[in-house]
This record gives structure tokens, C-alpha cells and sequence, in this order.
């Protein structure tokens, strides 16, 4: 079976590498193909990556708590950019304060993110729903 | 005695240059005007008569050449990605000495195609997507260039998966498959299609360019003259395997149409705290700028910098610099000599060695976070490159040249741009690049201590 590629990083002004290195190595192991863009993306450079590499989703990390204004648009980029329909998921420590998670997931589905992961959710919770979205069928 | 003729073949200008292998000297220069109108042979036998009547020799053991005649190498680039693919094929082309007419991004139309035969490129460079990643783009630009009408050469880059589909999908026009310029995101690999590049020019395009009696004479290498000047640049830098070279360096070759910035340093980010944003640099660098230059491209420099600012720098009111543009506008081949138009060239050479090396530098910004102040770095940065190497007829031969140098360099009103900070200056007096470069391929010895010895150096700053 094909390997299934994933573009991942840290968006906005967000510098905590630490989360990341350790999801890119998780991703790795579990079989995927990753391209880790670090720290402080923006939406267009995980765009440009997903156009280039033809990725299958792209997983957006975010620990800062700005990460609702930095995903603003997203789906609507990259629905332009002609990544009609990719797999992009978004997860950490999401929003401004403590908020209920029921919440804050159905703000970020409304901004058409596919799933949705609070603070403190295993490697493992996102790889198994990475596996059940992209080789289903 | 063991002499060697080095020839590089300009569009105005044969320059040639003869070494003494043996006693590892410069025996002299010759230069003799030329248009590939007149016959580019008899610019050399002239350049080769007044160079016998320097040195008295007329017998080389070896004759090498490099040659920017008939508009050079001139290329056009396709790819995926503006900042991805297309950033590569364009480094891709400028290391390997081209000129870019112009680049394609995501996928061409019939218009694009249309454009391309006009443009009559010598070579067509077809990139797009990573080894694995995107094959429609490619695939689908492969299929329009097949209404090429022109015979273009074409040097396939792309993803590695479906480079025999697109070798298939141009069958029976002059295919050239190597790596890709860029086979994982961020990751550059130029130097498998420099070297069709170059390989393709010394085959099929100088023939075409008047060249090919001329090169029944050479023994080896037809290179073209910024590939020769870029090979100078890297032995300068880094040495041979047992003499050291200068270290990393800057280096700016100004001419009249188009100013050429090199650099051969790695540029990587020098602080933990600077995240490093874009497509990996080339560590030996160049970059065109078509748009500056001391004549042709005059009115380039001036929208860069300002004419007031052009004005104060030259000592010259608004209205006077205005005149003194047009006439030389009017009379491109002028060689002025009066003092108010020397100061004038030399505010032109300071703003055009500015700008360009500005245009080739890295850049930083600060941004701020929540967790504290990070810089954003794009490109290389330079600012602890202690050399700037200048070269072209405009910079050598003004009595200036150490101060407009030194323009290469970081300055107060642009902290951003990441320059040499503390660099001294090296003048390429006698304008031996180009030859050495050649030369450098056999004999990188002989070259780096001739450019040692014969290149002036200005200390530093301080």
C-alpha cells in the first residue's frame, strides 16, 4: 500500500517545537509520509507544501491559544488553491482560556476542519482517526 | 615556458588572457571589440594579435573558452509552486550561467506555449512537483509543450515518478531527463540539471550562436562566461585541497545592461532564536538583476533608489541629473569624462551595487510572539562574510571603486537586509574572473594564485 503523505506544522506565530518534533516522529513511525514545516507557518506555506507534495491531509498544530484566528480561512484557501476537499485537521491547545470542547469543536468544523483534538490528546488519537480517514473506502 | 590562452567571447567585447602554467603567472590581456554581426573569429584574432604583441607568444599548449555572445544562454523555467518548484528551476538555471527570459508556474495554457515559441529559448527546463508528490501539473505541461513549434531542447526535473511519462508524452523532440530540482519539500537538487545544462550548451547551443570555427581551436570547456565567473567565485572562496581560499564571499559583476550577484556561503541562520523560512539556498549563489545596470538598464536604478536620493548621492540638482540621464540615454557608448559625469557614474555603480546585492541578501524580521521577541529569516543571511568581490568594466576602472564596493555591504537605512557587516573589498583590476574560472577547471592551483595575487584587496572597514 501506498504511503499516505501529511503535511504538518506549527501555524501562525506559535513557536513550540517541542509538540511538534514529537507528533512528526509518531506520524513517521505510524507509517506515514510527513513533511514537518516547524514552527510559525502560515496557511499559505502549508498550502504551497500539500500543492507540491500532493498530500493527503494536512494536520495543523497549535499550543498558543491564538490558534482560532490563525485558522480563520483555512478551507476557504485551500479550496482555492485547488486542494478541494484534503483532509485537514487541527489540534493542541486551540482557543483562548478554558472553554468547553464541545464548543470549540463545532466552531472549528464550522471553519471545515475535519477533526478536531483538545489539549492533551495521545499521538496515537490522531493516528488512528488519520488511518480511519484516509484508508477507508 | 608551458602558455595557456583563456577567451571569453562577450557581446561587445573578445577578452582573452594568457598564463604561463609553468612559472604559474599572468603573461598578459588583450581585448578587441565585437558583434556576433562582424564575426565573432575575427574579434578573437584580433584579441590574439595585440596579446602576442604583449607577450611575444603566439603558441599555447591549450586554448580553453567561455562565451556570453549572441544574449548568452538563454532559458525559461516551468513549475509548480511560484516559491517552491519554479524557485528551484530558477536557481537551477541562473547557477548553470543562464539568462531566465522568463518563468511558468502551475499549469501552462496555449497562450504560455505560444509565448515560449516566440521567446525562442535555447533551453526549456520542466519541473513540478516532489518525488512522489504532485504528477498533474508536469504531466499536463508536458502534453501542451507538444504544441511547441520550435525545437527547444527541454531538461526534465521533475518529479522522479513520472519522468517517463512525460518522456513519452514528448517523444521525438530533444528529451533530456535528470533529478529533480526539487525531490522532498524544501530540499534543492541543482546540480544534476546544471550539468545537462551545461553539457547541452557546449553540444548544441554555441553552434548556433557563430561560435563553432572559433571552437574548432579551443581544446576543452565552452562554459557560459557567469558559469565561468560563478567556478572563480566557489575557488576564490574555498580553495584547492592544499592552498586556502579567501573564505565565504560576496561577490558583484556590474555591467551595462545587467548587474550578476554571487554568493558562496551557506547563509544559514547564526541564532537559535531565528526560525528559518523558505526553500533551502544554493551555497554558491547568483542571482540576476536584468532591470540594473550602468547604461541600458539606467532608469532600473533610478526607480530603486529614487532620483532624489540618486541626485544627493551624485551632488547634482533634480533637474541637472534629469539632462545628464537623457544624454546618456541618447549615447549609450559614451564614455564620459568629466568630472560631473564621473560623479554621476559613480552614484549609479553605489545605487546599482546596492540594489542588487539587497535583492540577492536574506532578509530578517522581528516578529513578536507570546513566548517573547523571534526573528524570521528568509534567504541567506551573509552578514558575517568577510569578502566583497567586485567585478565589470563600470566598477573596476573608477577611482572609487573601494567606497561604491562597500554599498555591497550592511548599512543603517536597510537593517533588514542581511549584508556583510564588516567585509573587505576585493577588485578584480585586470578582470580575470571569467578566465580564471576556466582556467580553474584543470588547473585550480595556477588560477587561485593568480586571483590571489592579482585581484587588489582594500582592508576593512574599520
Amino acid at each position: 500500500m501506498e504511503k499516505k503523505k501529511l503535511v504538518m506544522g506549527v501555524i501562525g506565530a506559535d513557536v513550540h517545537a517541542v509538540g511538534n518534533n514529537i507528533l512528526y516522529h509518531a506520524f513517521t513511525d505510524a507509517g506515514f509520509d510527513v513533511v514537518n514545516l516547524g514552527v510559525m507557518v502560515s496557511q499559505e506555506e502549508y498550502i504551497a507544501a500539500a500543492i507540491e507534495t500532493n498530500a493527503d491531509a494536512i494536520v495543523v498544530s497549535s499550543l498558543y491559544g491564538h490558534g482560532e484566528l490563525d485558522c480563520k480561512g483555512f478551507r476557504e484557501k485551500c479550496d482555492e488553491a485547488g486542494l478541494d476537499g484534503i483532509l485537514l485537521y487541527v489540534g493542541g491547545n486551540i482557543v483562548v482560556g478554558k472553554q468547553p470542547f464541545e464548543d470549540v469543536e463545532r466552531r472549528f468544523h464550522r471553519m471545515g476542519f475535519d477533526r478536531v483534538f483538545g489539549p492533551g490528546t495521545a499521538p496515537e488519537t490522531t493516528i488512528d482517526a488519520l488511518k480511519e480517514d484516509l484508508y477507508k473506502e | 615556458m608551458k602558455p595557456v590562452l583563456l577567451v571569453d567571447f562577450g557581446s561587445t567585447y573578445t577578452k582573452a588572457t594568457a598564463v604561463d602554467l609553468e612559472a604559474g603567472g599572468l603573461l598578459g590581456t588583450a581585448a578587441s571589440f565585437t558583434t556576433v554581426e562582424t564575426d565573432i573569429n575575427e574579434g578573437l584574432s584580433n584579441a590574439c594579435a595585440i596579446l602576442k604583441e604583449k607577450t611575444g607568444v603566439n603558441d599555447y599548449t591549450a586554448t580553453y573558452a567561455c562565451s556570453s555572445a549572441a544574449g548568452g544562454l538563454k532559458m525559461a523555467a516551468i513549475g509548480l509552486v511560484p516559491e517552491l518548484t519554479v524557485q528551484a528551476a530558477k536557481e537551477a538555471s541562473l547557477g548553470a550561467g543562464a539568462k531566465i527570459m522568463k518563468t511558468y508556474a502551475f499549469k501552462l495554457t496555449k497562450s504560455d506555449v505560444r509565448e515560449i515559441d516566440r521567446l525562442r529559448p535555447d533551453i526549456l527546463l520542466l519541473t513540478g512537483g516532489t518525488d512522489g508528490g504532485n504528477s498533474e501539473t508536469i504531466l499536463a505541461n508536458a502534453k501542451k509543450l507538444t504544441a511547441l513549434e520550435a525545437d527547444i531542447p527541454i531538461v526534465i526535473a521533475g518529479n522522479r515518478c513520472c519522468a517517463d511519462d512525460c518522456e513519452e508524452i514528448l517523444e521525438g523532440r530533444q528529451i533530456y531527463v535528470c533529478e529533480n530540482v526539487m525531490p522532498s519539500l524544501g530540499k534543492l537538487n541543482i546540480l544534476p540539471a546544471q550539468k545537462i545544462i551545461r553539457e547541452l550548451f557546449l553540444k548544441k547551443i554555441v553552434q548556433g550562436k557563430g561560435l563553432t570555427k572559433a571552437m574548432e581551436l579551443m581544446t576543452d570547456i565552452i562554459m557560459p562566461t557567469p558559469s565561468a565567473i560563478l567556478e572563480a567565485m566557489q575557488l576564490l572562496a574555498n580553495g584547492t585541497g592544499s592552498t586556502s581560499g579567501i573564505g565565504e564571499l560576496l561577490g558583484v559583476d556590474l555591467g551595462g545592461a545587467t548587474t550578476d550577484v554571487y554568493s558562496i556561503a551557506t547563509g544559514s541562520p547564526t541564532n537559535m532564536k531565528t526560525v528559518y523560512k523558505g526553500l533551502e539556498e544554493p551555497y554558491a549563489k547568483r542571482t540576476v538583476e536584468g532591470d540594473i545596470g550602468m547604461r541600458y538598464s539606467m532608469r532600473g536604478v533610478v526607480e530603486a533608489v529614487g532620483s532624489e536620493r540618486l541626485a544627493s548621492m551624485a551632488g547634482l540638482t533634480a533637474e541637472r541629473l534629469e539632462e545628464m540621464l537623457s544624454y546618456l540615454e541618447a549615447h549609450k557608448d559614451a564614455v564620459p569624462r568629466d568630472e560631473e559625469f564621473l560623479r554621476l557614474d559613480d552614484a549609479l555603480a553605489s545605487a546599482a551595487v546596492e540594489t542588487a546585492a539587497i535583492r540577492h541578501a536574506g532578509t530578517i524580521e522581528l516578529a513578536y510572539t507570546p513566548m517573547g521577541e523571534t526573528y524570521v529569516q528568509s534567504g541567506k543571511d551573509l552578514r558575517n562574510v568577510k569578502n566583497i568581490v567586485v567585478t565589470g568594466g563600470a566598477l573596476i576602472h573608477s577611482k572609487n571603486v573601494e567606497k561604491i564596493a562597500r554599498y555591497a555591504g550592511m548599512d543603517g537605512a536597510h537593517p533588514e537586509s542581511l549584508r556583510p557587516e564588516n567585509a573587505g573589498i576585493w577588485v578584480d583590476k585586470k578582470y580575470l574572473l571569467a578566465a580564471m574560472g576556466l582556467l580553474g577547471k584543470n588547473y585550480p592551483e595556477t588560477a587561485l594564485e593568480i586571483m590571489k595575487r592579482e585581484i587588489i584587496y582594500y582592508g576593512d572597514q574599520k
